[in-house]
């Protein structure tokens, strides 16, 4: 906190910019009521958190009635929306709050709005049309020009130079070499190993220090069929090599959108969970064990869908042409 | 010293690196939603100034380098060796010819000097952004010309050259800038 009299009382984002958010909050649910999409509020304070390995939850504690208790902030809304799509709404959509701890950055605030939505019957391919017909009708993009559309390969041999599927760890870091990424190794007891990161961190520093910034001028893009190691919550669709059906969005190489096409499986999303647990616990991360909630709601049957996570503020700074998180919130973390 | 994991990065930290103390002077946070988050970040090395790009993975640590800077007097050179003291504590330390190599030609004794110490030993030293000092050697010039248009070199006390305005003396005192080794200004003697 900074000392009184600072002026750090005042908002950040300029009022013309409030004005432009209350605009796209309004032009958002008006698409979805001209499609028959449900909006939904689901509970911000759980008993379950979220065991993703890359994320880290809020923790609040519960004093009352019914016993205290600890409670998890949400990192996203997805477990209570599909438990509610289980439980038969058809298509939903939420606009909400989520919390993820330390994420804090240009890109990135502890707290942020996120739009999330569901499509019954609807494959990744389909909702990544849809989510494009809304940004249209936001006018975040021109109307006669198709958002382009790269697999997560065809992304790596167009803006890396190589095929993303193929390479083994000993290849990937030769690949760091050759595009000139210098990366700390922290030179532990074991000389052995090289850069002390798995496929996917090497593919991570990848895509966000030589795709990124070479995506800084091309707008939106949408890129689909990830690694299988990263479907998340996607389904994976056999063959070889076998991909998440997962996309994302790009706004001139900022992520704005994470969709899948949905793990309906309940044993397979057990599975998950229990890998997420084990490697949080290898890393001596917070322990939190999964929803069993939704566990139980995909064995009472999640029919078919995809859903998709778009982070309003994001989309706002791309609307905006602001070059950080900060522009666009009233009051960001360090105000808050 | 300790070490500082990459949650505590700024611009400003002191880190060792490859046995070489940096400085970061930016510090840039990379995550993808679903993936690894790395610390791109620019360090200047402060033994040569140097300024390169380093990537960290988040969480992990690095050991801090002890460094600081410190305000000295400067007393004399024995040729190999330029003396400074402390002078609360009229503790003196040697400064090797690669430490004060950039400021050299700045250096007037009893004068205040910014020394950069790492491991107690002299790594830089940064003479004030503006000095006094005396001309010891300039042509004459043309008597009368004020408009301070033109130019021409002149050798300083400490054995700076800078550019003066043709009105300038032998033995004035002139206000000048060692960040770029300009003139500013005569001083009313």
């Amino acid at each position: 906190m900074e000392q009184s009299g600072s002026g750090q009382w005042r908002p950040v984002a300029d009022i013309d910019n409030m004005r432009v958010r209350a605009w796209m909050l309004s032009r958002i649910r008006d698409y979805f009521s001209l499609h028959s999409v449900l909006e939904v509020e689901t509970p911000v304070l759980s008993h379950a958190g979220n065991p993703d390995v890359q994320i880290e939850s809020f923790v609040s504690h519960y004093a009352g009635p019914g016993g205290e208790r600890e409670l998890y902030l949400q990192t996203s809304p997805e477990f209570a929306m599909k438990r509610l799509l289980a439980a038969g709404t058809g298509s939903i959509y939420q606009i909400c709050k989520c919390f993820r701890n330390a994420d804090n950055s240009r890109l990135h605030n502890p707290e942020f709005t996120m739009l999330e939505w569901y499509q019954t019957g609807f494959d990744h391919h389909q909702l990544m049309t849809d989510v494009e017909s809304m940004l249209k009708h936001l006018g975040a993009c021109a109307q006669e020009t198709a958002i382009p559309r790269f697999t997560y390969q065809q992304l790596f041999e167009t803006y890396a130079g190589f095929d993303p599927h193929l390479l083994s760890v000993e290849q990937l870091e030769q690949e760091i070499a050759r595009l000139q990424i210098n990366f700390h190794v922290n030179k532990g007891a074991d000389e052995t190993v090289g850069l002390g990161l798995d496929r996917d961190q090497c593919l991570d520093l990848i895509l966000t220090h030589v795709i990124e910034p070479q995506l800084q001028d091309k707008g939106l893009i949408f890129v689909y069929d990830y690694p299988a190691s990263q479907a998340s919550l996607a389904r994976i669709r056999p063959g070889n090599p076998a991909v998440a059906e997962r996309f994302e969005l790009f706004a001139n190489g900022v992520e704005l959108a994470n969709g899948f096409n949905e793990l309906t499986d309940k044993a397979e999303q057990q599975q998950r969970f229990d890998r997420d647990v084990e490697v949080r616990s290898a890393n001596k991360q917070d322990k939190i064990l999964p929803d069993q909630y939704l566990i139980d709601a995909l064995d009472a049957g999640l029919a078919p869908c995809a859903g998709v996570a778009l982070g309003l503020d994001r989309l706002l700074m791309f609307m905006t042409a602001k070059a950080s998180l900060t522009e666009v919130l009233a009051f960001p973390f360090a105000r808050a | 010293m300790g070490s500082y994991s990459t949650n505590e990065f700024r611009g400003g930290l002191k880190i060792m690196l490859d046995n070489d103390p940096y400085v970061i002077v930016e510090n840039d946070i990379v995550k993808p939603g679903k993936g690894q988050a790395f610390n791109r970040v620019k360090v200047r090395n402060l033994k040569t100034g140097r300024v390169i790009d380093r990537t960290f993975k988040s969480g992990e640590s690095v050991e801090g380098a002890d460094v600081m800077e410190t305000e000295m007097q400067y007393l004399y050179s024995d040729g190999e060796f330029w003396h400074f003291m402390d002078p609360e504590s009229y503790e003196q330390i040697a400064a090797s010819e690669a430490a004060v190599s950039d400021s050299m030609k700045w250096l007037k004794e009893q004068d205040t000097y910014t020394v950069t110490l790492w491991n107690g030993s002299p790594l830089t030293v940064v003479p004030p952004n503006f000095v006094e000092l005396a001309v010891t050697d300039t042509d004459p010039g043309l008597k009368g010309d004020t408009s301070g248009s033109g130019g021409k070199p002149a050798t300083l006390e400490t054995g700076a050259v800078v550019r003066v305005p043709l009105f300038i003396q032998i033995g004035e005192v002139i206000k000048a800038d060692t960040r770029t080794s300009e003139y500013v200004s005569r001083v009313k003697g």
